[in-house]
């Protein structure tokens, strides 16, 4: 059987491994073999294995993906895989990250829902009723279903040349938020991504947009915001 | 090893190339005009100096790299203010249509 050669960046340097070449597998797949049949200490991450939680996100041949829907023949460059942990956060060993800092900009994006007319957290004691079809519901709805695997965030340029920078994904969280219209933290939030490590340090090189594998448009949640703040800031 | 082979990105990269290429031009460009405080016979002469292929074709560039600034400028200032989506590599590419047709349009008037 034909072999496919793995290289792998672990905490000690990179390592080279053999594995059988087969018709069908992924990424994950390949991981999962290496680290079950050839070496136990690997540490990497992954829980789903189907695309629903986004932990066994990995950058595979220089570019961040999830492993688990990701074809090694579509990816495989001469028969090779190069796997390094996703760029751009600490890492803890092999190919597992931190994410800390990732979610930890989350929350300064103040990225939390806040009910208008429930401000403590309570639930409001009347269902909202906002129409699908209205216009900032479906502008929400456009970045709703990130699930934080970090891939726009491990290949976003500005992240890695501002380590402050909050990052497309918590960008795109502080966006649909704004957009709710249930939501009554909308100023605290604008100013929360106003700063300097803010929206407006977004340079539009669109990495976000063009890997993120739900195929969501962090780099449009962004202008939308610098567009908000704009205007924001000329008409209060 | 990030991937940057999207359009948006060449397109952010030309319009910083050529943003810093210009802002190393500016100083060159006032030095050239300062002949003048010379008197008018000082940047007549500059200007009889400047005037052959090698130096207009840094010219040439010069006109491109300034339209593919502003084309570049303008498109920053579409997808932010415009919103527009899924629409990014017509963008990149009518921002280097219009850069290299200005280049064009100069070497047809240059000579």
């Amino acid at each position: 059987m034909a072999q496919l050669k793995v290289r792998i960046q672990r905490s000690d340097g990179i390592a080279e491994y053999a594995v059988a070449a087969r018709e069908n597998q992924t990424v994950l797949d390949v991981v999962t073999e290496i680290q079950r049949e050839q070496q136990p200490d690997l540490a990497y991450r992954f829980a789903c294995r189907v695309g629903m939680c986004g932990s066994c996100a990995m950058e595979v041949n220089g570019v961040a993906r999830w492993t688990c829907r990701t074809h090694v023949r579509k990816v495989a460059e001469d028969g090779t895989l190069t796997l390094r942990p996703l760029a751009n956060l600490p890492v803890i060993r092999d190919l597992a990250t931190d994410m800390k800092p990732f979610f930890d900009k989350w929350a300064r994006a103040r990225g939390q829902f806040q009910p208008k007319d429930a401000p403590n957290g309570a639930v409001p004691v009347e269902f909202a009723v906002v129409p699908p079809s209205s216009p900032k519901r479906q502008e929400a709805d456009a970045g709703i279903e990130c699930i934080g695997c970090g891939v726009c965030y491990a290949s976003c340029d500005v992240v890695s040349w501002n380590p402050d920078y909050l990052g497309p994904a918590a960008l795109n969280r502080a966006w649909t938020l704004v957009n709710d219209v249930r939501d009554g933290g909308r100023r605290e939030r604008l100013d929360a991504v106003a700063g300097d490590a803010g929206c407006h340090s977004c340079h539009s090189t669109q990495g976000c947009t063009e890997r993120c594998p739900k195929n969501l448009d962090p780099s449009s949640a962004i202008a939308g915001l610098k567009r908000s703040i704009f205007w924001g800031v000329l008409a209060p | 090893m990030r991937d940057r082979r999207h359009p948006a990105y060449w397109g952010f990269v030309l319009h910083r190339v050529s943003g810093i290429g210009l802002a190393l031009f500016l100083p060159l460009h006032f030095w050239a005009l300062g002949h003048a405080i010379q008197g008018e016979a000082a940047l007549e002469g500059f200007l009889r100096f400047t005037d052959n292929w090698a130096f207009k074709t840094g010219e040439w560039g010069l006109v491109t790299l300034l339209a593919l600034h502003l084309a570049g400028g303008l498109r920053v200032l579409a997808l932010e203010f415009l919103g527009w989506r899924a629409r990014q590599k017509d963008l990149v590419a009518l921002s280097a249509g219009f850069a290299l047709g200005a280049g064009l349009m100069f070497l047809l008037h240059a000579g």
